[in-house]
């Protein structure tokens, strides 16, 4: 289960990676949403990964999972999606303005100011 | 315990809710309701800083949840001073939006500075590390509004790009705080400091790991030098008073490493010895070698700032990259420092900018400007501070750096460097201030030689059609000018001030004592068991002492 955990977390980090280094806004937004994919699942396994075990620390219960990890991939998760939306809206509105969806400044600015 | 700590948080988001969804179509009262937080939030921290000055270090259970599960506040001497610090430069800074204007081109201008404020306030005061990503998130998103303010297609762009960098910085946060949490099971940084300290050297690859992923991360906030590229463009596109208030957010990433790099990560800990101490000074040297290539080769003046904060980070950082009392105690004064001055130039280049009409802020000769001797005086006191020229506070705060890498290996490169860079640094404002102040007269003079028409003859004369003018804004250029002046003339007290603020960094056991021992709700069996006992007999048992 690590093995495929860790590798799973690895492949959407290198794809999302790949996406943001195409510099246009479409394939980076995506790309950092797979990032964020990625970095949830991460933070998730930094409480180790247990199967079947609640959450909680109980009278009786001696195999639990650590909730903290959960708590802050919750909020992770609320960033990311808010994070997300004003990327979106930002880059519709750079993209809308200029006609031209590349993260890069245009060339031509460097020669005329 | 005192409840004033959670103020400047409490304060700001809550005037935010109210001028969002009360004020927002009035815009003097939400001008009103905004300066009277930011002047009270100035008294509170001010408050703070008096109560933090005498060494005694205050903290805040949120919840009234004691340190390792709930969450901190801690008010120590360095974080009431940047919280202070912060507090004095959005009070101008919005005293100069009302009066220029800025605040009304866009919508929600004073919501959105609240927020910015709080997520500030936040970052410095918290105690824990996830609560510190939280607080650069919201810091972070009230300035993607702010950065967009009054919108145009250029900025937008500038804007796309600034959060997109971002965005892939807070991913790397998170990756860092996961590996922190996988090695260590806490993001207290109290705590974080004894267990990390108890890790075996021999088997600390993954902290090892964690600790320059969260190195990188707040190099990225602090526009360290191979990690720069997203400052110039924002600051220059962002509404003056913006990248006026955005000064401190560099800031905010040279206090996280300050604040983790003493703490939890102090440089004489086995672990991760030898991790960021052989590069963290190169590359800042490096970045001071750019900030002020970049002074002398910008081609705007917003630009020029831009490169010209990039620099004083860069000395900021050589100073931290140090890693020793003397050498934080300098950068702490150098903070102060270049906030101020970084703040005081956007606000001067965007006075500028509204006299030289289509020209804006491109470094050539256009016609002067109206009250062009008064914005010159100010653009050249500016200059001084920023290059580090004597008399201001900038030239004090470099000899503090100087002598405080003096011991170091490097010494002759650094030295080297700091004093070359200043000197380009001397150029580039140079060459600005005579292109933008000198060539216009020039010109002027040339025109008026021509034989224009006479209505292009009264155009020269009547450049300011509003006859506007800058109270306002003069007032809050004025104010940190002068407050870099009292930067310098209280150059002694403020460098013992800071002295005792390094000696509490580096003597972390109060402040880990401080949090880790006061009483609150625990979350251990005997607590929880006692606790339901106590319910019976009431609730109010749980009040924790002040």
């Amino acid at each position: 289960m690590e093995l495929l955990f860790a590798s799973s977390v690895g492949l959407l980090t290198a794809a999302g990676l790949y996406l943001v280094f195409r510099l246009r806004t479409f394939p980076v937004i995506l790309g950092t949403s797979l990032l964020t994919y990625a970095v949830n699942l991460f933070l998730f396994a930094s409480g180790r990964l247990t199967v079947g075990a609640p959450p909680i620390l109980m009278d009786g219960v001696t195999r639990y999972t650590d909730p903290l990890p959960q708590a802050l991939v919750l909020t992770a998760i609320v960033i990311s999606f808010g994070m997300t939306a004003v990327v979106v809206v930002i880059a519709l509105g750079a993209y809308l303005g200029a006609d031209d969806d590349h993260v890069n400044d245009p060339k031509e600015e460097g020669a005329d100011t | 315990m005192t409840h004033w700590i959670i103020a400047p948080i409490i304060l700001p988001a809550m005037l935010a809710a109210f001028i969002l969804l009360v004020v927002r179509f009035h815009l003097t009262l939400a001008r009103t309701f905004s300066v009277a937080g930011v002047a009270s939030l100035l008294a509170i921290a001010a408050g703070l800083a008096w109560r933090a000055s005498d060494g005694s270090i205050d903290i805040y259970q949120l919840g009234n949840w004691s340190a390792p599960f709930g969450i901190v506040l801690v008010a120590d001497r360095l974080s009431t001073m940047m919280v202070l610090l912060t507090a004095v430069l959005a009070l101008f800074v919005l005293l100069y939006a009302i009066g220029s204007g800025w605040d009304k081109r866009g919508q929600h201008f004073h919501a959105l500075f609240q927020f910015q404020l709080m997520g500030i306030m936040g970052a410095f005061l918290t105690g824990d590390l996830f609560n510190l990503f939280v607080f650069f998130e919201v810091l972070l998103i009230a300035s993607y509004g702010l950065m967009i303010h009054s919108g145009g297609t250029r900025r937008l762009r500038a804007g796309t790009q600034y959060v997109l960098y971002n965005l892939l910085g807070s991913t790397l946060f998170l990756f860092a705080l996961g590996a922190i949490y996988a090695e260590t099971g806490t993001l207290n940084m109290a705590d974080l400091a004894g267990r990390v300290a108890q890790i075996d050297p021999g088997n600390s690859t993954g902290i090892r790991v964690a600790a320059v992923l969260l190195l990188m991360v707040f190099a990225v906030k602090a526009a360290i030098a191979p990690l720069h590229f997203w400052l110039p463009s924002s600051y220059a596109e962002a509404p003056a008073p913006v990248a006026a208030l955005f000064g401190i957010m560099t800031k905010v990433g040279a206090y996280a490493i300050i604040r983790v790099y003493t703490m939890i990560f102090p440089p004489d800990l086995e672990t991760t010895s030898g991790l960021f101490g052989m590069w963290l000074l190169p590359v800042a040297l490096i970045g001071l070698l750019i900030g002020m290539t970049g002074v002398l080769g910008a081609k705007k003046l917003d630009r020029l700032v831009a490169f010209s904060v990039i620099g004083s980070m860069g000395m900021l950082m050589t100073s931290v990259a140090l890693f020793t009392p003397a050498g934080i105690s300098a950068a702490l004064y150098y903070v102060i420092h270049s906030t101020l001055a970084a703040a005081a130039l956007f606000l001067i280049a965007d006075l500028i900018r509204s006299g030289r009409g289509e020209a804006g802020l491109d470094l050539r000769a256009a016609l002067p400007i109206p009250g062009g001797a008064m914005i010159a005086a100010l653009f050249f006191v500016g200059a001084i501070a920023m290059t580090g020229l004597p008399p201001l506070s900038g030239f004090v705060g470099k000899l503090l750096i100087l002598n405080a890498s003096f011991d170091t290996p490097l010494m002759w490169v650094t030295w080297a460097v700091i004093l070359g860079s200043s000197l380009l640094a001397v150029v580039g404002f140079s060459r600005a201030g005579s292109v933008l102040f000198w060539k216009s007269h020039q010109l002027a003079d040339q025109i008026a030689d021509d034989s224009l028409p006479d209505d292009e003859q009264g155009a020269l004369e009547t450049r300011d059609p509003k006859g506007h003018i800058p109270v306002l804004e003069l007032v809050s250029i004025g104010a940190l000018l002068a407050l870099l002046v009292a930067h310098t003339v209280f150059a002694g007290p403020v460098t013992r001030y800071m002295g005792a603020t390094t000696a509490q960094l580096f003597a972390p056991e109060p402040y880990i004592r401080a949090v880790l021992d006061a009483p609150g709700k625990d979350m251990s069996r005997d607590a929880y068991h006692a606790e339901e006992d106590g319910a019976a007999e009431g609730t109010a048992t749980s009040e924790g002492g002040n």
